[in-house]
């Protein structure tokens, strides 16, 4: 039972990093139908920001202790946010109206920009994050989990709620969820399309953003490629929830994050991303809608 | 554009003759009807691109073969044999991408199969290279078929990420598994066999012969009814579905022609590099094929291999560089989308000419009409 | 003329969501017969034309065609079975010239395989040749008078429409569905459709019409369907719907004398014929009345 239970909550702990990697994920699609193919390198360089300011602040930051992980969490937030920004206007924004082809060519190489953009400027080398996250474990019905792991999911979850509430309740929110109804419709209503785009970059990034600097902290080495597989992952978890839905994301994450733990006990862990992505393929055939969202197939 | 008489005004005999459903023996729009004008001065036609690009390529192929006459260094053979392998998968990522519009990010699971396949029955099964071609057909095709049946009827962004998802299950699996050698792959694959010249001198010679071939078929094929299919429902598949077209078979020869490309190409890797492991078909692979064939021209077959051999032959122009290197093609895809999409040598537009045969009224047409 | 029926359609229905687009709709289509569908906005002609094509699934009823059922069907399977298209919004494939286009409408006609075209084989050129003569009949048929190797999106609007129609022509269709092709066309281009539209007839094709312009719908149609929510209301000649007080109350939505004289003033300019009609003359009509004698020498 106890050991049932471990898989559990590994799996929660796995879901909620995919969970904030997947909101940005759906979010973007949601309201502009587009595979940002470059949000998992956000998330590396959410990780990679965190490093450096760690590193380069670590005298300030007064050390390794959960609060000042939590303020460079939140600097580190920001700045991928800008960067989601910076990225959408100078890389999609342009092509608003090419076909689809295009636009997902110049994420591809959005993507590759900033892999090997960090590639350059850290070196290939994977990279030590200076702070560990220390602390007990508790016991729960014999199963372990760590101050640290529960640590991150009260973070991801606060994120997470507090990015639903922002849909639900505010002006921007219900902003985002108009667009991704028709945005023709609103630009008529006088809606700022392009500034409510923005914020949607600037919100999902961010939080793909403090997802990497977490898994920095909690598994302690971070590398230029580190977004490439997150990203896939991430897109599995939004298409298992159902895409464009925001929480079919977190849902999706969950799922996956359980499927993956489950699997990796019984499959052994080299065959994890085959697993993950053979649930994604499933998924598509079978339930191309995922668990609470709309049609991907073409109409024909 | 000129304004010609309208065939329908007036009695027609075009008209006549569409209606009587009896074969037109007249000439067309704006000629008038009779005989069709003669063609214009051929000099201006002969020095057109088209033309010119015909025997630019001839002479392209027999540079490509009469290369180890010219420098037969190991150097400079074993480089010119990669740029040949990597313009055969750009030829083959151009069918997909280019002509059909589906874009597989995972291009390099037909690579590796095609490799592995070879390199598994060779090494492991002792079968010569030759033997193992048609094995690797008919698993490229298999390949193409299990990949292709559930993503070709997704939208294209899914079709993407999810083809990009075969090929890192490819390549793990290929990874995982004893029989293909695990993380560090199968050594010792055999040569074509010898035919008395130096053994990397042969195996160039067959990856030209077979690269030659690769692109000049791959540019008939697009050329011809199935090229136009694809066309069509890159273009619009609703109004190709509303013609007959089935697009989903379409797009299924697409993914097949591109994976026998793809597969053909694995087998000259594994007889040139004699070692094969998982890392030569990782995602990075699948992009830089791919960027060649956007950097080049999707769709255009002189705007490909022109692309394949930038990208495949500028790192060793500027070595050591590698990550510089990268960082540019990244940027590069995006101010390309942007600015030129349809890459440095895009593809023709236009009527294709016509080798002096019967035909003369098609041109007399166009030639009337733009006259 | 008219002959055996060709098209069925049996009580066809379909929704989206609750919206019933199509509802009972039923009516046939003879060999060779013009027919035109007409009826307010939003009254489901596109989409019984997309239900018969086979874009839209119906969700009940029956559709048959030459005496096979074709009722949700793969829309290349339908469209193999002899019928043709148009789209209201002009789809045609743009980067292509303008042969191409036509080229797609025989493309299923054209005997070329891989083999042939790998290795330019004599049945490819005989078989390229044959398609480009043709292809050009098609569009003399239909008095294509630009350059036929330009890209069909640089071609005015006007050339763009009479390509569709040649390409779908070019199918050598039983029954062609045109889908407001008078749409954006001026009055001397109308006058050339109407031409065309008459040749199509003549050569055996049945033609079914979705339009707005009623004079055009009266000149051309042997028979007229009035859809109205998605249903047929009238199903009859020219001079029969145009009495159907239904047909009336569809389009001006009440009961309204006033209303009822002013539509017959434009029936009745459409076609002179109809000026003396028994309709016109109710006692209660003055002013209007009057116009009726000017609409006997106005065109059509």
């Amino acid at each position: 039972m106890d050991y049932y239970l471990q898989l559990v909550i590994n799996g929660l702990f796995l879901g909620s990093f995919y969970g904030l990697v997947a909101l940005g994920y759906s979010m973007v699609y949601g309201i502009i139908k587009l595979l940002n193919f470059a949000h998992g390198d956000i998330y590396m360089l959410g990780a990679f920001v965190g490093y450096t300011m760690l590193t380069v602040g670590a005298g300030a930051l007064g050390g390794g202790t959960l609060v000042s992980l939590l303020i460079v969490m939140l600097l580190a937030m920001v700045l991928t946010g800008t960067v989601g920004l910076v990225l959408e206007r100078v890389a999609y924004r342009p092509l608003r109206g090419a076909p689809r082809l295009s636009v997902l060519i110049t994420a591809v190489g959005a993507s590759f920009a900033l892999e090997y953009g960090v590639a350059v400027g850290y070196g290939p080398n994977p990279r030590a994050y200076p702070v560990g996250v220390g602390g007990g474990s508790l016991s729960i019905f014999g199963a372990r989990i760590t101050v640290a792991q529960l640590a991150m999911m009260a973070i991801a979850m606060v994120l997470m709620v507090g990015l639903d509430a922002l849909v639900r309740k505010t002006r921007s929110g219900r902003a985002m969820r108009a667009i991704s109804q028709d945005p023709r419709a609103c630009l008529l209503m006088g809606v700022n399309v392009d500034q409510v785009i923005s914020r949607t970059f600037f919100i999902g990034s961010a939080l793909a953003g403090a997802a990497g600097v977490m898994a920095g902290a909690y598994y302690g080495k971070i590398d230029f490629l580190m977004g490439f597989i997150i990203g896939l992952k991430a897109f599995t978890a939004a298409v298992i929830g159902g895409i464009g839905n925001l929480r079919g994301a977190v849902l999706g994450a969950i799922v996956l994050g359980l499927l993956e733990s489950f699997g990796v006990a019984y499959l052994g862990s080299q065959w994890r991303d085959v697993f993950a992505f053979g649930f994604l393929i499933l998924f598509l055939t079978v339930r191309p809608t995922g668990l609470l969202g709309e049609r991907v197939t073409e109409r024909v | 554009m000129t304004e010609n008489s309208r065939p329908d005004e007036g009695g027609s005999a075009y008209v006549d003759a569409v209606e009587k459903r009896a074969p037109a023996n007249v000439a067309f729009a704006g000629t008038g009807v009779g005989t069709p004008k003669p063609r214009r001065n051929g000099l201006g036609e002969a020095l057109s691109a088209v033309l010119g690009s015909k025997w630019l390529a001839a002479a392209i192929a027999l540079l490509a073969i009469a290369l180890p006459y010219l420098n037969s260094g190991t150097y400079v053979i074993r480089i010119a044999t990669d740029a040949l392998i990597f313009v055969m998968l750009a030829v083959g990522l151009n069918v997909v991408v280019g002509y059909c519009g589906l874009l597989d990010l995972g291009y390099a699971a037909f690579f590796a199969i095609g490799a592995y396949t070879a390199g598994v029955l060779a090494t492991k099964g002792g079968w010569p290279i030759l033997a193992t071609v048609p094995v690797v057909v008919l698993a490229a095709v298999a390949a193409g078929l299990i990949i292709g049946g559930p993503t070709l009827r997704l939208r294209s962004d899914y079709l993407a990420i999810v083809t990009l998802g075969f090929g890192e299950i490819i390549r793990i699996t290929a990874n995982n598994l004893d029989f293909t050698g695990g993380p560090n792959g199968l050594y010792g694959i055999p040569d074509f066999g010898d035919f008395g010249y130096r053994t990397d001198i042969a195996i160039y010679w067959v990856t030209a012969v077979v690269v030659c071939l690769a692109v000049l078929f791959s540019s008939r094929i697009g050329r011809g009814r199935l090229g136009r299919a694809w066309r069509f429902v890159r273009e619009d598949e609703d109004a190709a579905e509303a013609m007959g077209i089935h697009t989903y078979k379409v797009k299924f020869a697409a993914y097949i022609g591109g994976a026998i490309f793809g597969g053909l190409a694995g087998v000259l890797f594994a007889v040139h590099q004699t070692a094969i492991s998982p890392p030569s078909f990782n995602f990075l692979w699948s992009a830089l094929i791919l960027m060649a064939v956007v950097l080049g021209g999707m769709g255009s077959t002189p705007g490909v291999v022109v692309g394949a051999l930038v990208i495949s032959l500028l790192p060793e122009l500027l070595r050591g560089a590698q990550n510089w290197r990268f960082l540019i093609f990244g940027v590069l895809l995006i101010v390309v989308m942007i600015f030129r999409p349809q890459g440095l040598l895009p593809a023709r537009i236009g009527e294709p000419r016509r080798r002096g045969r019967t035909a003369a009224p098609a041109d007399a047409a166009r030639e009337g009409s733009t006259a | 003329m008219t002959g055996p029926v060709l098209l069925d359609v049996r009580e066809m229905a379909v929704a989206f969501g609750g919206v019933k687009a199509v509802d009972g709709l039923s009516f046939a289509v003879h060999e060779g017969e013009v027919l035109s569908v007409i009826g307010p906005n939003g009254a489901g002609k596109t989409s019984a034309f997309n239900c018969i094509t086979g874009f839209y699934k119906p969700t009940s009823g029956r559709v048959t065609f030459a005496g096979a059922d074709i009722t949700g069907k793969r829309p290349a399977l339908i469209a193999a079975s002899g019928i043709a298209r148009t789209f209201q919004n002009l789809r045609l494939f743009g980067d292509l010239t303008v042969l191409d286009n036509v080229r797609a409408g025989m493309h299923v006609r054209i005997r070329q395989n891989v083999f042939d075209a790998m290795l330019h084989t004599p049945r490819y050129w005989r078989s390229e040749d044959a398609a480009t003569q043709e292809a050009h009949r098609w569009l003399d048929f239909v008095g294509a008078r630009y350059d036929r190797a330009a890209q069909i999106r640089n071609l005015p609007y006007g050339e763009q429409r009479r390509v569709e129609i040649a390409r779908a022509l070019a199918r050598e269709p039983k029954m062609l569905l045109l889908d407001e092709p008078a749409a954006g066309l001026n009055h001397g281009e109308k006058e050339q459709l109407l031409a065309l539209l008459r040749r199509i007839a003549g050569l055996g094709t049945a033609v079914v019409l979705i339009e707005h312009d009623m004079g055009l719908v009266m000149e051309v149609s042997e028979r007229i369907v009035v859809l109205s929510y998605g249903k047929e209301i009238a199903d009859g000649t020219p001079a029969e719907v145009r009495a159907n007080p239904a047909v009336i109350e569809a389009y001006l939505g009440a009961e309204d004398a006033e209303a009822h004289h002013e539509a017959e003033r434009i029936a009745a300019q459409a076609d002179p014929v109809l000026a003396d009609s028994a309709s016109i003359q109710d006692a209660s009509a003055t002013d209007d009345s009057a116009a009726a004698p000017a609409g006997r020498e106005g065109q059509p």
